[in-house]
């Protein structure tokens, strides 16, 4: 071997002590900046590295593509379920021949199935309460008279939302309906009436689940708890792996530091989040219909900031566990709260205390307010900074614990 | 420190796993420039050992410097300047050569990390197998390249932790050669094995059993210092007599060596007394320097007697 040939034959002359002359000395001579760049190109070093092993590693590849595209099918079966023949109460305050027709025409909706024709109000609340009915409808007294004179008279809906996906199909069914139930009828000096806006009005009164969480509350959540789970689980093997992997020990051996080491492991992720991110937000536009109606560039970035925060908590997780299956135990126990308490599941403020506070403290609950906020109501950055904050303090504190928790040496 | 010219000077390091004493109280010098071998039986605490001189294992009791820099605090000037090689192979199986030097490369701010790879690829005799992952290459390809990855960065020090385990004679040899053609150069390597021969090629030895160093020095000075004198026996069936030998008061040591025996023993006068007593036609004794195997043998079974 031939390897030992140097040409500068730096090696064979004899070195003054102190090895000042070193080229790899980042003593007090070195300026921060230099020494900031030789820190940059380790960080580099890893961060190509794991690039390198992510392609190769086909299982990893399958699940990056196959976790989002496989929870996006699941959930999406489940927000298209579209539930019809909906039990429904009606009390029919006018009795006249256009309630008699709107009646009529809520069954040719098929959402509702109408059970039982009622004589008074009180009626309503133990039907609704018992689960009897999900939906009672209420036609006022005079909305005959009212609705020819124009007044817009208002039909008041009263729902269970308690399933709320149960409730909206059937609620657009009606909102729809109103527009066009009288257009036949309205004819004549009443023409003007049908047109749009709808000659009357439609009350809708949610119980149990005022939130309202609704189809579009749950696209928006589903970005979250995919990241979630993929971005936990990609870190949560990166330092075992190399334990398991025997190259632990050559990593340890190099001069090169656990932020160092840390940064480069997460940062391939973070990309591979940022395409997760454009697939499941690109869904969520052209098969589920849900736009971001506030900023993109907002979107993009807190949800990037979403995503390092869960990359540092899967981490952390990787400096923690002895071996993989551990890591992947410790995933799912962070998994399996932020899917129940983070609001995904069930309306946050409907939670008791103690789980709403045991839910601040997870990303995904600061999350889905974000993600809400940006795609639904369009919120910019100063209607979130609060858990924009919150989110960026966690991202941090879990680095921090896994740089503390990181085993530089093998004792 | 004791002057430029002590590479590792460590003194009392001790450790220990789960309360079992793995190194006692081991001190150590390794000057500039020199092989210094590492001996020991499985389990003795080689590995151990150099993994405290690198700072991948905090002593427990002790303290010392490696290339100036104290081995408790200034970890990371030592790992600078040295290359350490594992004993199992720890490149990235699933890297090419090319990027597993790469990224060498990069972590010891190389100036031109691909360059100097292909270089590094070249010497090793790879060139037109760079892109072929590492963890296909056979066990003496793997071993010349897990030496040149340590080389690349152009340490001060190696440690080579039984780089030629499981590697054929002829790797073996060109892999010492290697090491001579290093340390010429001003390298300063500690390495460990398991086999004699590769003991006689260090320029000094420290043998270790149980986690204490037993003896240290060059080979001439070891054995002269085991005070062990020998008789070389040979004839046919040798089989009986070394059973009979080895319960023999005043033989300290019986080991065959191909079809001889080799019978030591301190007590010169004693065994000279044996080798009497048992000389018969077809067996003939004679006299003979012990060899290192001789001293290591006869070593590891004081040591073990008294060390249970
Ligand atoms: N990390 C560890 N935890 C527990 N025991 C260990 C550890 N490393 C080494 N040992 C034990 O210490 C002893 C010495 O090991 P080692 O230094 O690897 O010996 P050698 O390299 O000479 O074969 C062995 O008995 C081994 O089982
Ligand atoms: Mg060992």
């Amino acid at each position: 071997m031939s390897a030992s040939t140097d040409p500068t034959g730096a090696r064979g002359e004899p070195r003054p002590a102190g090895f000042a002359s070193h080229p790899l000395d980042e003593g007090e001579g070195i300026p921060r900046l230099a020494r900031l760049w030789a820190s940059l190109e380790r960080l580099y070093a890893v961060f190509v590295k794991e690039l390198i092993q992510l392609r190769r590693d086909r299982l990893t590849f399958a699940t990056m593509i196959m976790i989002p595209v496989m929870q996006l099918i699941l959930f999406g079966f489940a927000i298209n379920s579209d539930p019809k023949h909906l039990p429904t109460a009606v009390l029919d305050n006018d009795n006249s021949a256009y309630s008699r027709l709107f009646i009529a025409s809520l069954k040719k909706t098929d959402y509702f199935d109408i059970r039982y024709s009622l004589s008074g109000p009180s009626q309503i609340d133990p039907l609704i309460l018992s689960g009897a009915v999900n939906f009672a409808i209420e036609i006022p007294q005079n909305f005959a008279r009212d609705l020819a004179r124009g007044e817009n008279p208002a039909i008041l809906v009263v729902a269970d939302a308690a399933d709320p996906t149960a409730v909206n199909g059937a609620f657009i069914a009606l909102t729809g309906m109103a527009a066009q139930v009288f257009t036949r009828e309205l004819l004549g000096p009443l023409q003007n009436l049908s047109a749009k806006p709808a000659p009357y009005e439609v009350r809708l009164q949610k119980r149990y689940n005022p939130a309202g969480e609704t189809r579009l509350n749950i696209v928006p959540g589903l970005v979250g708890t995919i990241l979630t789970l993929t971005m936990l689980i990609f870190t949560a093997l990166s330092v075992t792996r190399e334990i398991e992997r025997n190259t632990m020990e050559s990593l340890l051996a190099m001069p090169i530091n656990p932020v160092e080491i840390m940064l480069g492991k997460i940062l391939p992720y973070a990309m591979v989040g940022f395409f997760q991110m454009a697939l499941i937000a690109g869904a969520a536009r052209f098969i589920f219909d849900v736009p971001v109606v506030g900023n993109l560039g907002t979107f993009v970035v807190l949800t990037m900031l979403f995503i390092v925060a869960n990359l540092s908590v899967g981490y952390t997780f990787s400096t923690i566990a002895k071996n993989q299956l551990q890591a992947m135990q410790m995933s799912f126990f962070f998994f399996l709260p932020s899917i129940l308490l983070s609001g995904f599941m069930f309306p946050f403020r409907g939670m008791p205390v103690w789980a709403q506070n045991v839910g601040s403290i997870l990303p995904l609950t600061h999350y889905l307010r974000i993600v809400r906020g940006v795609m639904l109501k369009g919120a910019g950055f100063s209607d979130l900074a609060a858990d924009t904050g919150a989110l960026a303090a966690f991202a941090l504190a879990a680095m921090i614990v896994a740089v503390l928790r990181f085993r530089q040496t093998l004792d | 420190m004791n002057g430029a010219d002590i590479v590792i000077d460590v003194e009392g390091l001790s450790k220990s796993f789960d309360g079992k004493l793995v190194v006692d109280n081991l001190s150590m010098q390794v000057r500039r420039g020199r092989i210094h071998g590492f001996l020991g039986p499985n389990g003795s605490g080689k590995t151990t050992t150099i993994r405290m001189l690198c700072g991948l294992l905090t002593p427990d009791k002790g303290r010392g410097r490696c290339l100036g820099f104290d081995i408790l605090t200034q970890q990371t000037e030592i790992k600078r300047r040295t290359g350490y090689m594992t004993q199992a192979f720890s490149l990235y199986a699933d890297l090419t050569i090319r990027e597993n030097l790469e990224f060498i490369g990069r972590i010891y701010g190389l100036d031109d990390p691909s360059a100097r790879a292909r270089e590094a690829i070249d010497q090793l005799g790879l060139t037109g197998r760079a892109d072929q992952l590492a963890g296909e290459l056979s066990g003496g390809w793997k071993q010349r390249l897990a030496l040149g990855a340590c080389i690349m960065p152009r340490p001060q020090l190696l440690l080579l932790d039984e780089p030629t385990a499981g590697v054929d004679p002829k790797a073996r040899r060109d892999f010492w050669d290697e090491i001579h053609q290093l340390a010429h150069e001003g390298l300063t390597v500690l390495v460990s094995t398991h086999y004699m021969d590769e003991a006689e090629r260090c320029h000094e030895i420290a043998y270790i059993a149980y986690g204490r160093l037993l003896a240290q020095g060059t080979t001439t000075e070891i054995i002269a210092q085991s005070n062990l004198s020998t008789y070389v026996v040979s004839g046919a069936d040798l089989g009986d007599l070394a059973e009979t030998l080895k319960h023999t008061p005043g033989v300290d040591m019986v080991a065959p060596f191909g079809a001889k025996l080799h019978v030591a023993s301190r007590d010169h006068a004693a065994l000279d007394g044996v080798a009497r007593e048992f000389a018969a036609p077809g067996i003939a004794w004679e006299r003979d320097a012990p060899n290192l195997e001789d001293v290591f043998i006869d070593l590891m079974s004081r040591a073990r007697s008294n060390y249970p």
